[in-house]
């Protein structure tokens, strides 16, 4: 079997959030960088499993910067094959599903692996731009994988409940919780991963379809209202007459 | 504009999500909504109420899917020359949404929570870092795909009924088989839809004793959620874990017990109009995005709530 795990990297998930460049820009000063949990924990874990049991081969993708290496290695330690990097600063998900697409396109994987979205941006794009652009079926929001042969079994999240499908490889998921445990990389891990390839290629051109005008905070919350524990009913009367929410 | 909405129904209705991208709809431009299944025309029609000028249905395709629904939305707009397509992102949006913008060579915005700013561009104000902050992104296309935020925006029903059109489309194969649906039981909202929240966390010392928050949501209607760690030890289900990794939601009413207001967890609730803590302690950071607290025993403060909410809905009745 031949995956393709998408990989990006998010801030730490306690990062304070603030902007600079007059709130055009996030700010990184001092902010930790993590592999966003969707992509770590869940795409990359089930990847890794599936080919340990079936053989093949496991290789991330990242549209980034050299600032992202460390995530791609963090990668490589927890298992992966080999990694790839578009050699580009993404502009939004667009941009980044069609470097995805075009890379996949010229190297036939059977499934390609997202995470359900980026917990900084959420944007949960660029899988689904991902199948859209390579032309194969979508399958969102995955919380179980199985694949015999060339079908795959899949457990997803749908309005409501859930659901269970079969589809041919290949195929783009997104993966969401439940699809695997998370893994701690070991000493023999994180030491390989120094020497597997990370292939650094050059980006397609491709038009902002959008951009960031601006970033803003919500206002700050009013000062918390206390209620005496024995008296539930103020609280039902501010939420009726204050909050109006009941 | 021309704009086209895409609605989806669940259990005899349009889904509510979808209704207030109509209204949504409404605020851009003149509104066609297109939606598949076997929902009445009688029904259909009720989406004129909340703003659109025109229903059309695509009888056909009677369960969800992806590869049918992107080809009937991106079709729909295409014809009718639309300037902007919404919908709801629910679990349905987030698996057609981004397609239809890139079938259509179109930008995507994703987690809409307000209507676009065209005083200078077309700037669409989304929510990112989960609830965090705001950004302010302009769509460059000619045409613009939205996936508006469920309860962002009250729908509006001003509107009288629409017309009911079906649609003749080939809408191509769908390349998912669905095998098994296991859709929620009742008739309590699905958690991203949902107006009431009733959630507790670790503070509940174990599953057994979840009949307090049970009752309690049950007597206000709302649909129970929790915190990660209770769902990762298997006490709740997972589909109730809400959070920055779980499911984001922005109810008009959150309870929460039980539960020490990680970053994680605010991360997926701080949406919420408002917000209620019930902790033993004082020091819990909860209570910083608490619009009210209460410092008490969630065992005894939850049946005392419940019996308030028994008591109010009496004398309003
Ligand atoms: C990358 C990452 C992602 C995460 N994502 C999520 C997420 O999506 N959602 C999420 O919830 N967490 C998430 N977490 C975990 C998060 O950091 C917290 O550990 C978790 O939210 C704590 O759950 P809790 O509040 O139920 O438990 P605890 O932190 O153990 O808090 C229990 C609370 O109950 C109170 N309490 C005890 N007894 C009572 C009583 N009798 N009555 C009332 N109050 C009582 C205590 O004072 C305490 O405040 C994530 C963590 C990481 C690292
Ligand atoms: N810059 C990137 N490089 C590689 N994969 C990415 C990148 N950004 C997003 N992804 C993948 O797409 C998923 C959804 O991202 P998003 O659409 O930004 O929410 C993520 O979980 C990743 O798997």
């Amino acid at each position: 079997m031949k995956l393709l795990v998408c990989i990006s990297k998010a801030p730490d998930t306690t990062a304070k959030i603030a902007f600079t460049d007059g709130d055009t820009k996030f700010d990184e000063n001092g902010v930790q960088f993590i592999v966003n949990p969707y992509d770590e924990w869940y795409a990359l874990v089930r990847a890794l499993e599936l080919t340990e049991t079936s053989g093949g081969t496991v290789t991330t993708i990242t549209v980034g910067t050299a600032a992202d290496d460390p995530t791609i290695r963090k990668a490589l330690a927890i298992g992966a094959t080999d990694a790839v990097r578009i050699d580009a600063d993404p502009k939004d998900s667009f941009y980044v599903a069609k470097q995805i697409a075009e890379y996949a396109k010229a190297n036939e994987y059977d499934i390609v692996l997202t995470g359900k979205e980026t917990i900084n941006y959420n944007g949960a794009q660029v899988g689904a731009m991902v199948a859209e652009l390579l032309g194969q079926p979508f399958v969102s929001l995955a919380t179980k994988l199985e694949v015999a042969g060339n079908v795959a079994t899949l457990e997803r999240d749908v309005s409501g409940g859930i659901e269970v499908v079969e589809v041919g490889t290949p195929f783009v998921l997104s993966a969401a919780k439940g699809m695997a445990e998370q893994r701690i990389p070991n000493m023999r891990g994180i030491m390989a991963a120094r020497t597997k390839p990370l292939n650094v290629v050059q980006p397609v051109d491709c038009d902002d379809l959008t951009s960031v005008v601006a970033y803003s905070k919500p206002d700050e919350k009013a000062a918390c209202k206390y209620i005496d524990p024995e008296n539930m009913d103020e609280l039902v009367n501010l939420l009726h007459t204050e909050a109006k929410v009941i | 504009m021309t704009v086209v909405v895409f609605v989806e129904s669940k259990n005899g209705n349009l889904v509510k999500a979808g209704l207030e991208a109509v209204s949504y709809g409404k605020r851009i431009g003149e509104t066609t909504v297109v939606t598949f299944g076997d929902l009445s025309s009688d029904a259909l029609a009720g989406a004129g109420t909340y703003g659109a000028s025109k229903v059309l249905v695509h009888r056909g395709i009677t369960e969800g899917n992806g590869d049918q629904l992107t080809q009937l939305v991106a079709k729909t707009a295409e014809s009718l020359g639309a300037d902007v397509v919404v919908l709801a992102q629910d679990q349905t949006g987030k698996s057609i949404g981004p397609r239809i913008a890139a079938k259509l060579g179109a930008g995507h915005v994703s987690s809409a929570v307000d209507v676009p700013d065209t005083s200078n561009g077309f700037v669409v104000k989304t929510n990112v870092f989960s609830g965090k902050a705001f950004a302010h992104v302009a769509v460059n296309s000619a045409i613009k795909v939205i996936s508006y935020t469920p309860n962002s925006l009250a729908a509006t029903k001003d509107g009288g009924n629409a017309p009911v059109e079906e649609l003749n489309l080939d809408l191509g194969d769908n390349r998912i088989t669905v095998k098994e649906r296991k859709l929620q039981e009742g008739d309590v909202a699905p958690l991203p839809e949902a107006e009431l929240v009733v959630s507790a966390g670790r503070g509940l010392k174990g599953p057994e004793n979840w009949g307090i928050v049970e009752d309690l949501a049950k007597t206000l209607g709302a649909t129970t959620a929790c915190s990660r760690p209770v769902a990762d030890i298997g006490w709740r289900p997972h589909h109730e874990h809400v959070g920055q990794t779980g499911i984001a939601i922005r109810p008009n009413l959150y309870i929460a017990s039980g539960i020490s207001g990680a970053i994680q967890h605010l991360a997926g609730v701080n949406g919420s109009k408002t917000i209620v803590v019930i902790n033993t302690d004082a020091e819990a950071p909860f209570f910083k995005a608490a619009d009210y607290g209460v410092i008490g025993d969630a065992f005894e403060v939850l049946p005392r709530l419940t019996e308030a909410i028994k008591k109010f809905k009496e004398s309003n009745n």
